[in-house]
């Protein structure tokens, strides 16, 4: 039988993978946050809307089915702002760009920024609601009562007639919900020097 | 298992052998390395959790006994909170939950059938001295005592603005643990999580390294008894599986004490990926605890058959597929989350893929029992108990698998009667079913056989009364994780709490007989079932010497299992 040498000594290998293999799955645990984000976004999982670029939606092949759009808004209840879509619905012929509006109104007396998260309805329409331009891309700071309206530019990619579950969709509900940022130093140059808010946000 | 090894225990029957002293008491229970000591404390822990948890299932029982709120108020001014407001009782509720889950996962059936049974009858039955470390052995144990202190600590600070403890559930989904639940309650809560944690991670390190390095000469892995398989595979589960939760409730953590938004939309995270981590958990963890109770009853069946299990190797390999299956299907716990048709068919047909393995060991145990000279003593009584209830939770297992039909019973009572008939009546049934069978081998004492059939008999009636009619409860639509409902529930949900008193009739069987055991139970010998026990803790006295396998059994070629 192994001498007792040999019997510690194949205890500490095993035991030295098994602590490694439990501090693999540590980092994998961790590791889930970036790549839930990616697989979010190459995906379209739980809504997450893609981005194209306008010469991506300028060769976009225009078809007859029509499809509509309903737009949603929410304030995160720490955030003194009145956020509303400017339209309730909108119908367009898939594959067509479309302008929609939002406005949002600083209702304090302080600038604030803000920041919104975003996706759509039913989930597996994320993967073809693709955003050429949109507000959410980009931080937003209101001077004190000030109110904006704010564009999105999209279209409904002529893919999803392919896709056996969502080419059923008739209708698909944009939704944002605008929070506070959690980095206020444009709000507070605006605070502090009057600048116009898109400039303090470059 | 055919062994050779009682020519090796020339000293097992000799009380006072010289090389066979013990410590003095503290030094033997408070700074213990011995396994079978160790064991014996986390046996202990997990029957006093055990009390606590099935003490708070009776609160509920009695609040969910008729409609309306009637003991909430009288349990809140108990625990120093007097004229409890509606709101206070409320999250009261969700605090006994959310303790109930925690403690019976973690500190009754966890510490029980791994740290206990797993504790005591590894070494013993491949034929080592002792566990590869018996110091982080005994860490193991001492952190999970903190990890129920902690556990307990949350109790008594605040968890949000409505009163104390962590109302957050077992499985604390974000946003109710963060921005849902402000106070420090909840954090001790998720304190004790991280504790009973890097427990287990250091016990299941410590099986891995004793199976694979301690087996007696000849016992091949394919020779060993299947008790040590599914503690094998359990500790491989805990091993991959804990870690992700420490990950899972350490982000948890930092979304709530330093600013990170891991699970919060505002910052760009994602409450529903938390749900993705704790059931990639959460789902092993199920296997965790019913997989030793699968390795129980193969013991007892062959045993108590007195053949061999029926197809050994499929046996052992049904365990492996369990536990490798089990990290693949974990989104069936998240049915409701919104997935596309695709990604549920995927989750529906791994899940329903875990029946086949499972199928193969329960037929594996009737096949064994088949012509086979059957004895019914009442460790076999108690794993036919099981295989009947474990059958019943796995059948509507399959049933909720569908995510089509999971749809309409998700956080309904029908969840609730499933998974406690394959871990409150399945675990648990399993753990007594080795009770029975290892008692007199740990303790050297004959308990009563016939209170340990009168304890089977009153606690089969008592569940299936508690949760049988909780099937019919969720069909018919009664959400989980509320003390009140509509009056149309009432019949069944009072014939379920009427359950529990049977059940409770039964616990205190099961500790008259303990009692008995050690006031008038006869000395057991080494071998008390006969023919039918191979394995090498049998070649032992009962109880065993505090040191054993001085010299190393030999297991021999012709006959094993």
């Amino acid at each position: 039988m192994a001498s007792l040498a040999a019997l510690e000594s194949g205890k500490r290998r095993t035991a030295f993978f098994a602590s490694l293999g439990a501090l693999a799955m540590l980092g994998l645990g961790f590791a889930a946050v970036p790549l839930y984000d990616l697989f979010c976004r190459v995906t379209g999982y739980g809504g997450t809307t893609q981005r194209a670029s306008a010469a991506e939606a300028e060769a976009v092949a225009v078809g007859a089915a029509r499809i509509s759009v309903r737009f949603d808004a929410n304030t995160d209840s720490s955030l003194p702002w009145k956020f509303e879509p400017a339209q309730v619905t909108q119908e367009m012929a898939i594959g067509s760009r479309k302008m929609a509006f939002y406005t949002a109104e600083n209702l304090s007396d302080k600038p604030i920024t803000g920041v919104a998260s975003f996706n759509v309805s039913p989930d597996m329409a994320g993967l073809y609601f693709k955003k050429v331009h949109c507000f959410c891309f980009n931080q937003q700071t209101l001077k004190p009562g000030e109110k904006v309206e704010m564009p999105v530019q999209y279209y409904v990619d002529p893919a999803i007639l392919k896709d056996p579950e969502a080419s059923r969709i008739k209708q698909i509900t944009l939704s944002y919900t605008f929070h506070p940022a959690a980095d206020q130093s444009a709000a507070g140059k605006v605070a502090a020097n009057g600048l116009d808010p898109v400039r303090a946000t470059r | 298992m055919a062994t050779t090894a009682d020519q090796f225990q020339a000293h097992a029957d000799d009380a006072h052998h010289d090389h066979d002293h013990k410590p003095a008491f503290f030094a033997r229970w408070f700074m213990s390395t011995n396994h079978k000591d160790i064991g014996t404390l986390y046996l202990i822990f997990a029957i006093f959790a055990g009390v606590i948890g099935g003490g708070i299932s009776g609160i509920m029982r009695l609040e969910l006994a008729h409609p309306g709120i009637q003991y909430l108020g009288t349990v809140a001014s108990l625990l120093g909170e007097p004229n409890a407001n509606f709101d206070s009782q409320l999250h009261l509720w969700n605090v006994l939950i959310t303790a109930h889950g925690l403690i019976m996962v973690f500190f009754l059936v966890m510490p029980a059938i791994i740290g206990g049974f797993g504790n005591w009858f590894v070494p013993l039955m491949i034929g080592a001295p002792d566990m590869a470390f018996p110091r982080m052995n005994n860490i193991s144990f001492w952190l999970t005592v903190a990890g129920f202190i902690s556990l307990m600590l949350s109790a008594v600070v605040p968890g949000d603005a409505t009163g104390n403890g962590a109302g957050i559930g077992w499985t604390a989904y974000a946003p109710l643990s963060t921005s849902g639940s402000k106070g420090p309650a909840t954090d001790f809560a998720i304190f004790s999580l991280h504790l009973a944690g890097a427990a287990s991670i250091m016990g299941a390190i410590n099986f891995i390294t004793t199976i694979f390095n301690m087996r007696a000469p000849g016992m091949t892995l394919h020779r060993m008894p299947l008790f040590v398989w599914s503690v094998l595979v359990t500790a491989f589960l805990l091993l991959l599986a804990l870690p992700v939760l420490a990950a899972a409730i350490t982000m948890l953590i930092t979304d709530r004490n330093f600013g990170t938004t891991f699970y919060d939309a505002k910052g760009g995270g994602d409450p529903v990926l938390y749900q993705h981590l704790f059931w990639f958990f959460g789902h092993p963890e199920v296997y965790i605890m019913i997989l030793p109770a699968f390795g129980i009853i193969s013991q007892i069946v062959s045993t108590f058959s007195k053949k061999p299990v029926f197809g050994y190797l499929g046996m052992a390999y049904a365990m492996v597929a369990i536990g490798v299956v089990g990290f693949v299907v974990w989104a069936h716990h998240m049915y409701t989350t919104g997935m596309s048709v695709n990604t549920k068919l995927y989750f529906t047909l791994a899940t329903m893929v875990i029946a086949v393995p499972t199928g193969i060991k329960i037929f594996s145990w009737i096949a064994t029992m088949w012509g086979g000279s059957l004895e019914f003593r009442s460790p076999l009584v108690w794993a036919l108990g099981f295989i009947f209830l474990f059958t019943v939770g796995g059948v509507t297992g399959v049933v909720l698998a569908n995510g089509g039909i999971d749809d309409n019973l998700h956080d309904t009572y029908y969840v609730v009667a499933h998974f406690h008939y394959v871990l409150s009546l399945g675990a648990v049934t399993g753990l007594f079913a080795g009770f029975y069978y290892w008692f007199p081998k740990m303790s050297g004492r004959w308990h009563s056989e016939a209170l340990s059939y009168l304890h089977f008999a009153v606690f089969f009636v008592g569940v299936n009364m508690i949760f049988f009619p909780q099937h019919f409860l969720g069909m018919q639509g009664m959400p989980r994780r509320y003390p009140d409902y509509a009056p149309a529930y009432e019949y069944w949900n009072t014939l379920s709490s009427w359950g529990y008193a049977v059940t409770l009739v039964s616990v205190g069987l099961f500790f008259l007989n303990i009692i008995y055991a050690f006031t008038m139970g006869k000395k057991a010998e080494g071998n008390y079932w006969g023919e039918g026990a191979t394995t090498l803790e049998w070649t032992l006295s009962s109880p065993p010497p505090f040191h054993q396998f001085e010299t190393l059994p030999v297991i021999d070629d012709k006959d094993h299992h």
